[in-house]
């Protein structure tokens, strides 16, 4: 069951949630949209629910496998729904919430008891708490309620899957695990599935293509390999990790910043100017000797080792502050120490322009 | 003698410190007692005294007066109307309030608590206004032969717009604690409006709406300023029990007054003590939601 929604706009008062937004979902895929709060995200995730309804301006569209289902509702959509803060019934046991889906549909369409608690059972199984039926809401772990919302959005077996940052109110170990179990899952059941997050790497890591958002649009799609190593703005460079931001100016076709000019492919037809050029933490090498590339001298301030990379923290002329990743074995083989003076070089810049990207 | 030795003696003594005096405490609790008992315990005791002076025959003749008897059956009557229709106006209301978005909600906030802020007394003289003989609709009534003011429907309204409040009041913050989170679930699981509300807020807000209920309950037997307004103290026809204590008492009839006083104070006990159970038993099932070891026993 693919998903597309067509030039959406939601207006809450005088607040923007969405300015014109179409994307597609194609079937079985998983999808995470990602961006800040109040990107829009979540408003664009309960709008393909049913849940919102787009601002009538006669252009926008919601299709679910190319039918219109603007003009049904949440419950007529069959949409498993699944909530930040679960949103599981308090005063129904475990088992009783999954089964809700299936009790309170109109009785030709409702299976018999026998089918229902074979469902469950089966629900209960996929899920991991089959001796946990009996128990309330409240006497299970977060990790556990967010599977139970789960089995009970399944339950009505819809025919997509959407998750409004399902795993945002869990400690980051349990997230993990939750995470990939999703994953698995979604291996399994190749249902179309929609996952909102703010954690960069939670998108990154489940999904099969990430949609970034921000105030209110789309900024960029793609697969998590592509947008991660090719962000198309900005918003999308500092928000999928960490960045160091350079000031600088483009001097024919060239980077210019603290002192060094670096190539930067395909920057000729850049009009020049100043500019701000982005470098990943993990694309910067230090050496104690300078070099003939272009390197900024700095002068180490902190080593975080705690990690598979060194964290370190160096201040640049000018005194404003850069991170550099290094990995551990290279950290150790040049064993450096606070105080020191390094040559830091660029393997890798962007910059990024008003209608120019690299 | 620094250091180590200082903190074993100094424990206790900070202990001390943080605790009140012994007299004080005394003077407090004695204080409190004797409020209570003087305000509270003390006129409980002379309605229940009085009302028996005379003995127990006395009392039961007193309460089985036509006039009396027929002043409790107004009063249930009129709190058989007021409840219900409180119960469904204030669950209506709390909803809208709580579950939707809509111009002019704070008005509606604001309306709900009025019957609060009036004095009870304008609030029946409003309902003299509006249908009385001399009133914006009283020529219209009686050409049409219908009596509101000084008759049951009289006492009913004015009873239903005071006693307004109490449930949408209880209900509101919880309803607004809530949130529409479980409401929203369950309609994308295809539940219907009415399935949503039987199923998932009803028994989200029960013992809530229940609270709500007896307090309205209790203030509509005993309401008297807006009721006395409206009735026009008709012996054996427009009395509650409230207004017809008033006119045992001008009468001297001193025990008939506190035998009728002694059973709204009867039903104020009883309302207490449902209140307190109330509130034991959600005290209760919060525990037990809360203690996985009862319910694995259980199951």
């Amino acid at each position: 069951m693919s998903i597309e929604v067509r030039h959406v706009t939601k207006t809450f008062g005088t607040f923007t949630a969405l300015q014109d937004v179409s994307m597609k979902v194609d079937d079985g895929e998983l999808v995470g949209l990602l961006g800040p709060s109040g990107s829009g995200k979540t408003t664009l995730l309960r709008i393909i629910a049913g849940l919102e309804v787009p601002d009538d301006d006669g252009r926008s569209a919601v299709l679910f496998h190319g039918e219109d289902v603007a003009r049904r509702q949440a419950g007529q959509r069959q949409v498993g729904f699944v909530f930040q803060h679960y949103a599981l019934f308090k005063h129904m046991t475990v088992y009783e919430n999954i089964a809700f889906g299936l009790r309170v549909r109109p009785r030709h369409q409702r299976p018999p008891r026998s089918e229902i608690h074979r469902r469950v059972t089966e629900l209960l199984r996929l899920i991991q708490l089959e001796a946990f039926g009996q128990r309330y809401p409240a006497q299970l772990s977060g990790g556990q309620r967010q599977r139970v919302a789960l089995a009970r959005a399944l339950a009505i077996e819809p025919r997509v899957l959407l998750l409004d940052e399902p795993f945002g109110a869990l400690d980051a170990k349990v997230r993990q695990g939750l995470r990939n179990w999703l994953r698995r899952l979604h291996d399994k059941l190749h249902m179309t599935t929609v996952l909102v997050t703010h954690d960069q790497e939670e998108a990154l890591a489940v999904s099969d293509r990430v949609v970034v958002m921000n105030q209110a649009r789309i900024e960029q799609e793609g697969t998590p390999a592509y947008v991660f190593h090719n962000p198309a703005s900005e918003f999308v460079m500092d928000f999928l990790g960490d960045v160091n931001v350079f000031p600088g100016r483009i001097e024919h076709g060239r980077a210019v910043l603290s002192g060094m000019t670096i190539d930067v492919p395909g920057l000729t037809r850049h009009p020049g100017g100043s500019t701000k050029v982005y470098v990943r933490p993990h694309e910067l090498e230090v050496r104690r000797e300078p070099v003939t590339e272009p390197n900024l001298p700095a002068r180490v301030v902190r080593i975080n080792q705690a990690g598979s990379f060194a964290k370190i923290t160096l201040t640049i002329e000018g005194g404003s502050e850069i991170q550099v990743d290094l990995p551990f074995e290279r950290y150790q083989e040049i064993n450096l120490q606070p105080g020191e003076t390094v040559y830091v070089s660029p393997r890798k810049v962007r910059v990024f322009g008003a209608e120019y990207m690299i | 003698m620094s250091g180590p030795a200082a903190p074993p003696r100094r424990v206790p003594a900070a202990r001390r410190a943080a605790d009140d005096p012994l007299w004080l405490k005394i003077v407090l609790i004695a204080i409190a007692c004797g409020f209570i008992g003087l305000f509270l315990v003390l006129p409980l005791v002379v309605v229940f005294t009085e009302a028996f002076r005379d003995g127990v025959a006395a009392y039961v003749r007193s309460v089985r007066e036509p006039a009396a008897w027929q002043a409790i059956k107004l009063t249930l009557i009129t709190t058989a109307i007021a409840v219900p229709l409180n119960l469904v106006f204030g669950l209506a209301a709390s909803w809208a309030i709580t579950k939707f978005e809509f111009r002019g909600k704070s008005v509606l906030i604001t309306l709900i608590d009025l019957p609060f802020a009036v004095s009870p007394v304008i609030s029946g003289l409003i309902y003299v206004l509006l249908f009385g003989m001399q009133g914006w609709l009283g020529p219209w009534l009686s050409r049409h032969n219908i009596q509101i003011i000084f008759a049951v429907p009289g006492i009913v309204l004015a009873t239903v717009f005071v006693t307004f409040p109490f449930v949408a009041r209880e209900l509101i913050p919880l309803m607004q604690e809530q949130g529409k989170d479980e409401e929203q679930a369950a309609i994308s699981l295809g539940a219907g409006g009415w399935q949503t509300f039987w199923r998932v807020t009803l028994p989200n807000i029960k013992w809530g709406l229940l609270y709500g209920v007896i307090l309205c309950n209790a203030r509509a037997m005993g309401e008297f300023g807006a009721v006395s307004v409206v009735s026009g103290h008709i012996r054996g026809k427009t009395n509650t029990i409230p207004l017809h204590v008033e006119i045992l008492y001008n009468e001297y009839n001193v025990v008939a007054a506190f035998a009728m006083a002694s059973l709204l104070a009867f039903l104020g006990l009883v309302t207490l003590a449902a209140k307190s159970f109330l509130e034991w038993k959600v005290q209760q099932q919060l525990r037990e939601t809360l203690e996985p070891t009862t319910m694995e026993s259980l199951s």
